[in-house]
Parts: C-alpha cells; sequence; structure tokens
C-alpha cells in the first residue's frame, strides 16, 4: 500500500504495447551488448598492435602471411549477406510475415557457406597458436569472431524455427527479428577490420 | 494477433485501487510458493538482497584472511604460516573484496534500490538479473572450494605475469582465479546492461535526466565504466589461460610475447575498478547527507558532472600503476597530470557535500556518522593518492605498506564506509523495521577508529621501507611497534563489523517498525511501504522535481492504466521521461538457473580441456533457448471479479 493516498494524473492504457528501435528495451540491450563486445573487439585489436611493436618484422620471420582466398570468399559472403539481411530487418518493421519468412530461409545456406569458409581459414593462417605470440594473437582475433558469427548463426535460425510457429504473429517476435538483423550487422561491421588485420597488415609492414 | 487496449483489461485506476488492486497485482507479480518460487524469482528485490548477502559472506571471508595476516604480522620472524600459505591468503583476501565484495554488494544495492528510485515495478531484463546472480554464487563458490582443497590462486589479485605464467605458476592455481574472473565479469557485465537499460527507459513520468536521484546517475556512470572496463580483464585472463592450457605465447617474452601486455589489460580493468566501486559510495553519501541534512544536495549539476568526470578520468590513468615498469618520459607527465586531475573532481563533489552539513540541519543518526567518517578517511586516502601520483615517491614507496596504506583508505573510506551508512540508512525500508541506533553507534565507532588504527601505521611502516606480499619481517628494522599497533586494530575493526552485523539481525527481528519514510526522505523509494510489495507501486508515480516526496507532503501524483493481470512496465523517453511504451516483464522461470549451471560446467571443465568449451556450449545453448523461447500469451482476467 503506498503511504501517501495517490493523486490520479493521467491514463497509460492506449499506450502501444509494441515499438521498433530506440523505443524497444530489446534495442538497448543489444546496443550495450555491441559496447561490451566491441570493447574487446577493440582491446584485442590494441594487443595486435601492441605484440606487433615487439617484433622486428611482422610476420617474423621464417613465417609467410596468411592465404586470401578463405577470408576473401568469407568477406565478400558475409558482405552480400546484407542485402537479404536488409530485407529481412524492413519486412518485419512493416510486418510483412511472408517476407520475413522467405528471405530468412534465404539465409541459412548463406549461414552455412560462410561457416565452411571460416573453416577453411584456420587452414590458411600459415601459423598455428602457439608457434609464437604473431600465431597466438591471429588465432585469437579468429576465435574471437568465431564466437559473434556462431551465436548469431543460432539465433537466426532459432528465429527462423519460431517464425513459421504460431508465435510468428506476435509483434514482439517481428520487434526480435528486426533487432536479430541489427546484430548482423555488428557481426560483419567487426569482421572489416580484422580482416586487414590478419590478412593484409602482415603484408603491409613486412 | 489483435492489440487489446488497456480498457479491455483489468488495469489500475479509479475503478481498481486500494486493496482490491494490491490482490491483483500480489496474483500477478508474486512467485511459485516454496523452494521453487526461490530458484525461479525473476523480482530485482529478491535477486538484489540475495546479492547482498552472499556479498557479506564473502566480505566476512575476506575479512577472516586479513585477520590470519595480521596475526602472522602481528610480531617479527612470526611463523604462524608457511610463506606458500601466506601467498594464497593475500591473493585470496585481494580477489574475493575486489571480484566477490566491492563489485557485487554495490551492483546488488543498485539491483535492490533503483527500479524503486525511479518508480518502475521491476529492473530490465530481470531473467539476465537472475542469471548474473548465480554466476556471481559460482564464481565465489569455485575460487573459495579451491582455496580449501588448497589451490587456491597464490599470484596476487592482479595475477602477473610471467609469474602467473605456466612457467612459474605450475598447477591449476592461476586458472581457477582467471576462470573465477570470468565468472564475475559475465555477472557484472550483465548487470551493467540491465542497470543502463533500466535507467534510461523505464524512469516515471517527469523523471528527466536532470531530476534523477544522485544514486541513480552514480550508477549510470558506473554501469558504462564496466561496459567499458571488464572486456579488458576477461580478454586478459582469456589470453592467461590459454597460454597456460594450450600453450599460446601473449605473454611470453620467449616467443616474442610480451609481458607488460598483462599489465596493460589488467589496469584498463582495475583502475576503472577503483572507481566503479567508490563512485556508488558517493550516491550513497549524496542521498544519505540530504535527507539528514534537511535540504538538497548542494550544487546538483556541479556533481552530475563530476560524477561523468571522474567516469571518464578512470580511463586515462591506468598507466600509473605501471610507473616502475619504465615508461617514456612523456608517458609519466601525461599520466601523473591525468592522475592529479582526478582531485579536481573529486575535491569539487566534497566540497559541495560539506557545503550540505554547512547550509543544512544535520542529525547525527548513525548513517550520517559515517558520511563523516567517509569525508574524513577519504580525503586523507585522496591526498595519498596525489603524492601516488607523483613519479618519485611512487618509485619509492611502490610495492611498500605506504600504498597498502592509500588504498585501504581509498577503497574502506570512500565505499565501505558510505556502504555501511548505505545500509543503516535503506535497512528499513528492506526489512521494513529500523536498525538499532546504540548498538549501531557502538559499531560505527569500533569501526572508524579500529579502522585508523589498523591502516594509518601502515604509511608509517611504507615509509620506513616495509615491503608488501611478504609473509614476515625481521627484528632490528624498527617495524615491530607499528605492526603491532595495526593488528590490535583489526582486533578492534573485526569486533566492530561483528556487532554491525549482530545488531542488523537482531534489529530485523525486534527493531522498531518503520512505516514506508522513517526517515522523512524526498526520494520515491519511500512513497511506496517498508518492505515494497512484490510490484513495488499500486501506481506508477510521476514526478516533477528533484524530490518528489518533500513537494508533494499530501499526496503522490501517479498515473494508471497499466495491466493488473499481466506483468507490464511502462517505458519512457531517455531524454524527458514522456510515457512512451506499455511493454511486457519476463516471468519466473528455471531456465536462468538451468543457463548459468550449463555454463558453470563449461568454465570448470574448460580449466582442464580446451574441448569443454566446444561440446560445453550445446548445453549452454540449449538452455538459452529455453529460455528466450517465447511463451503463449496470458488469456485476459476479467475486469470484475
Amino acid at each position: 500500500m503506498s503511504a501517501l493516498p495517490p493523486k490520479f494524473e493521467g491514463d497509460l492504457a492506449e499506450l502501444p504495447t509494441t515499438a521498433y528501435g530506440h523505443r524497444s528495451l530489446t534495442w538497448w540491450g543489444v546496443v550495450a551488448f555491441f559496447l561490451i563486445e566491441g570493447t574487446a573487439f577493440a582491446l584485442a585489436i590494441g594487443s595486435y598492435f601492441f605484440l606487433q611493436g615487439v617484433e622486428d618484422s611482422w610476420p617474423p620471420q621464417p613465417w609467410k602471411p596468411a592465404d586470401l582466398l578463405a577470408g576473401t570468399l568469407f568477406t565478400i559472403t558475409i558482405l552480400l549477406s546484407e542485402i537479404p539481411n536488409t530485407i529481412v530487418k524492413r519486412a518485419a518493421e512493416r510486418k510483412d510475415v511472408a517476407t520475413v519468412r522467405r528471405w530468412m530461409l534465404i539465409l541459412v545456406p548463406i549461414f552455412a557457406l560462410l561457416l565452411v569458409f571460416r573453416a577453411f581459414e584456420f587452414n590458411s593462417l600459415n601459423v598455428k597458436w602457439d608457434d609464437n605470440a604473431y600465431g597466438s594473437i591471429l588465432w585469437a582475433l579468429l576465435v574471437l569472431h568465431v564466437t559473434h558469427i556462431a551465436t548469431d548463426i543460432v539465433d537466426s535460425l532459432v528465429l527462423t524455427g519460431l517464425v513459421f510457429t504460431k508465435h510468428a504473429a506476435e509483434d514482439r517476435r517481428l520487434v526480435d527479428i528486426a533487432e536479430n538483423a541489427m546484430y548482423w550487422r555488428f557481426v560483419w561491421l567487426t569482421w572489416l577490420p580484422i580482416y586487414l588485420l590478419i590478412y593484409w597488415v602482415p603484408r603491409w609492414v613486412s | 494477433m489483435t492489440v487489446l487496449s488497456g480498457k479491455d483489461l483489468p488495469r489500475d485506476g479509479e475503478a481498481l485501487q486500494g486493496t482490491a488492486l494490491h490482490a491483483r497485482l500480489e496474483r500477478t507479480w508474486g512467485d511459485a510458493p516454496g523452494f521453487w518460487g526461490w530458484l525461479t524469482t525473476t523480482d530485482h528485490k529478491k535477486i538484489g538482497r540475495r546479492y547482498m548477502v552472499t556479498a557479506f559472506v564473502f566480505l566476512a571471508l575476506g575479512g577472516l584472511l586479513a585477520m590470519a595476516m595480521r596475526a602472522q604480522l602481528a610480531r617479527p620472524e612470526n611463523n604462524l604460516m608457511t610463506p606458500d600459505r601466506y601467498n594464497q591468503l593475500f591473493t585470496m583476501h585481494g580477489t574475493t573484496m575486489m571480484f566477490l565484495f566491492a563489485v557485487p554488494v554495490m551492483e546488488a544495492m543498485a539491483i535492490y534500490l533503483i527500479p524503486l528510485m525511479i518508480g518502475t515495478r521491476n529492473i530490465s531484463f530481470p531473467r539476465l538479473n537472475a542469471f548474473s546472480y548465480w554466476m556471481y554464487l559460482a564464481g565465489g563458490s569455485l575460487l573459495w572450494v579451491a582455496f580449501l582443497l588448497n589451490i587456491g590462486p597464490d599470484a596476487g589479485w592482479f595475477s602477473y605475469t610471467p609469474l602467473s605464467g605456466p612457467q612459474f605458476s605450475p598447477g591449476k592455481r592461476t586458472d581457477i582465479w582467471a576462470q573465477m574472473v570470468t565468472f564475475t565479469e559475465v555477472a557484472a557485465l550483465a548487470v551493467a546492461v540491465e542497470i543502463v537499460a533500466t535507467i534510461l527507459k523505464q524512469r516515471a513520468p517527469g523523471m528527466t535526466l536532470a531530476r534523477m536521484p544522485l544514486f541513480v546517475w552514480t550508477m549510470l556512470v558506473v554501469a558504462l565504466m564496466v561496459i567499458f572496463s571488464m572486456p579488458s580483464v576477461a580478454l586478459g585472463s582469456s589470453f592467461l589461460i590459454s597460454d597456460r592450457l594450450v600453450g599460446t605465447h601473449f605473454f611470453n617474452a620467449m616467443e616474442r610475447g610480451d609481458p607488460l601486455l598483462w599489465q596493460h589489460l589488467f589496469w584498463f580493468f582495475g583502475h576503472p575498478e577503483v572507481y566503479i566501486i567508490f563512485l556508488p559510495g558517493a550516491g550513497f553519501v549524496s542521498h544519505i547527507t540530504e535527507t539528514f541534512c534537511r535540504r538538497p544536495v548542494f550544487a546538483y549539476p556541479a556533481m552530475v558532472l563530476s560524477l561523468v568526470t571522474v567516469g571518464l578520468l578512470a580511463f586515462g590513468v591506468w598507466v600509473h600503476h605501471m610507473f616502475a615498469t619504465g615508461l617514456p618520459r612523456t608517458g609519466y607527465a601525461f599520466y601523473t597530470a591525468a592522475t592529479m586531475a582526478v582531485a579536481v573532481p573529486s575535491g569539487i563533489q566534497i566540497f559541495c557535500w560539506i557545503a550540505t552539513l554547512w547550509d543544512g540541519r544535520p542529525v547525527f543518526k548513525v548513517p550520517l556518522l559515517y558520511v563523516v567518517a567517509f569525508i574524513f578517511t577519504f580525503v586523507i586516502g585522496g591526498l595519498s593518492g596525489v603524492m601516488l601520483a607523483s613519479v618519485p615517491i611512487d618509485l619509492q614507496v611502490t610495492d611498500t605498506y605506504f600504498v597498502v596504506a592509500h588504498f585501504h583508505y581509498v577503497l574502506v573510506g570512500g565505499a565501505v564506509f558510505p556502504l555501511l551508512g548505505a545500509i543503516a540508512y535503506w535497512f528499513p525500508k528492506v526489512t521494513g523495521r529500523m536498525m538499532g541506533e546504540g548498538l549501531g553507534k557502538l559499531s560505527f565507532w569500533m569501526i572508524f577508529l579500529g579502522f585508523q588504527l589498523t591502516f594509518f601505521p601502515m604509511h608509517l611502516l611504507g615509509l620506513w621501507g616495509m615491503p608488501r606480499r611478504v609473509y614476515t619481517y625481521p627484528t632490528g628494522l624498527g617495524w615491530d611497534e607499528m605492526n603491532f599497533l595495526a593488528t590490535l586494530g583489526s582486533v578492534a575493526l573485526a569486533a566492530g563489523f561483528v556487532l554491525y552485523i549482530v545488531n542488523a539481525l537482531a534489529s530485523m527481528a525486534r527493531g522498531a517498525v518503520a512505516g514506508p519514510n522513517p526517515w522523512d526522505a524526498a526520494g520515491l523509494e519511500w512513497a511506496t511501504a517498508s518492505p515494497p510489495p512484490q510490484y513495488n507501486f499500486p501506481h506508477i508515480p510521476v514526478v516533477t522535481s528533484r524530490t518528489p516526496l518533500w513537494d508533494n507532503r499530501n499526496h503522490l501524483p501517479v498515473m494508471t492504466g497499466l495491466r493488473a493481470d499481466d506483468r507490464e512496465l511502462l517505458l519512457t523517453t531517455v531524454m524527458e521521461a514522456i510515457p512512451d511504451l506499455r511493454e511486457p516483464s519476463a516471468l519466473p522461470t528455471i531456465w536462468p538457473l538451468a543457463a548459468a549451471l550449463s555454463t558453470t560446467c563449461l568454465f570448470i571443465a574448460s580449466i582442464f580441456t580446451p574441448w569443454a568449451v566446444v561440446i560445453g556450449a550445446f548445453p549452454v545453448a540449449a538452455a538459452l533457448i529455453a529460455w528466450f523461447w517465447p511463451k503463449s500469451p496470458l488469456a485476459p482476467e476479467p475486469i470484475v471479479e
């Protein structure tokens, strides 16, 4: 019971129960996780340059830089995946469930392709994690990004399953799908500097 | 699905208020009965209380370790324990106090108080909140069970490489430490996310940023600091454990890694950590000072700007912990200047509190006594901090007892004294009963004087050259008397803490019944019953000033219309707190506990094999999917019962 008698000053009954973007709580949660994970990426990148500063050459002799093919194919694919991702996000925002269903299914084979390229990437680094500090930080950057891509792929697959159940009609699921599409943007945006650090910086500075 | 308008549903308002509303909301917001309800609750107050009790258990354990160390150092060439045991003691003491007491207890206060202070029904992401508690409990238990099995960490609370690396710390002790860090970081980061979202989106209508209570401001700054600093130690401890477990070379100088990288990653977290612990204390002090001086805190905008400035400067000073590792001259100058600059916003806050005391009509109840103790002690700790910012002094006294004295003055003076005052202050809100004044004052004086007697002599010991982290010292160096005094002081300090706890327990059982607002305070948390009902407020309060209860003596302005048959929160806009959305709040569930248990298995197994990360991911993913799987919406209840 309230200590003081209430004085009614307005009514909230007609307020909506879902909204997209910064009006929703989910958006703020996702953005806070961007900040956390973005900080982790930034510090890992800082560690990369710290360790590079200790070395005379980068990669250290006699290692050669990572092969470009798998990582570049991965990069092109993940950039192109933004097209279906944007279509899903916009369809979710206008509550077009049929389009969401179709394009989320199209994303599934793209995820599979990305995972295949990523597996080959580990094989093309030309250094093991326990060879030297250069190898350690390259593997760390790649593993750190794998955790993100794996998390978002699992998330997306669960949501893809969900949109084919009765829950698809709930507005909140469409908000979740829109926020998940935003997270995918974070996943590929963080990949771009890591791609440069793993594949190109060793070619530029050595 | 058709969106049901609020009008078609039972909701609070003129037609539904008083006892009828109470009965409905109790049913909607209540937990399952018994142990199952205890395991599945998502109520911020229950989880906050649980966090607080656990943190105090760790404080007691950390305190026992400190007493053991003081017993060993009471006289020279003492042999109560082996050097190895002593190494474990100081490592466990620092680790327990920093990771398992100081940060969690401040977050616990925020989890309990912030939703009440801003007038909402629950914290944001309440299941994440439950998850964070279980992770915290698991991490703390891991550390202490390991210690009891004689595999407690022994490389210091900062675990410097190369000492903590595979070559000089074989065995599992450091791995236990590194994984405990992972547990507590996951927990602290989860709470930080909840606090930011709750503060920015769930404030009562009218509570603009400029009307936010100062504790809420401090926790907003603290939560952002957690978000930007804790990934650093999580990344560092992952590097450390992978150096130890799978043979990476991040910190191995032989393979072109660098032990100093560890120090950078650790202190980029470690220094903000100090302010993460101190700033909530500043928030407590503001509330206590305001209530017991019967006037709003002097210069609110200056206070807020100082908090934000301290939060920003915290990220520019970490290298002052590394002066002794050698830096370029510009580095020394920059980090000295940045460190000394922290004294400016801290000083502004101190002067604002003094001005509030000066201009107010102070009533020296126990909470305000702790504020005075805070000002006295924290100013001394701040001044020795300015001394340490000067490189020549730092190089002279680094790794001596002068530093031990400094950070205990800052941390105990700056955070623990305000915390003890805050607990006495909000005790009636949490328990519904007043905390005894007589025992309260006695324990205050024992804690305050015991603290000074324990730690002031350490300044002198440090200046006379006594090093830290060494299990004994020879006779004839002139250190005997001061060490003995410090040990005597620690006994008084510990006895004071015991009295404080006895007082709290006795008051919980037999204290005077408090009523909603026993101190005649101004904040929204005092507008609801003590202890608050599960739903916090029957109607959502409306705020028109910084001191709402002082400006509305006869009634509480409220808004109506949230559903009474489903858990609904009011979301408002970020800056102006204009009502915007009604959003559902999560129901109780077992899945956060299941997710925490499976994550615990993954983390602990990963100390022994890296494959645990791959295999353990499956049960974790399964628990998380079950957690987030949507439930069928509840059928609306009839409006009239």
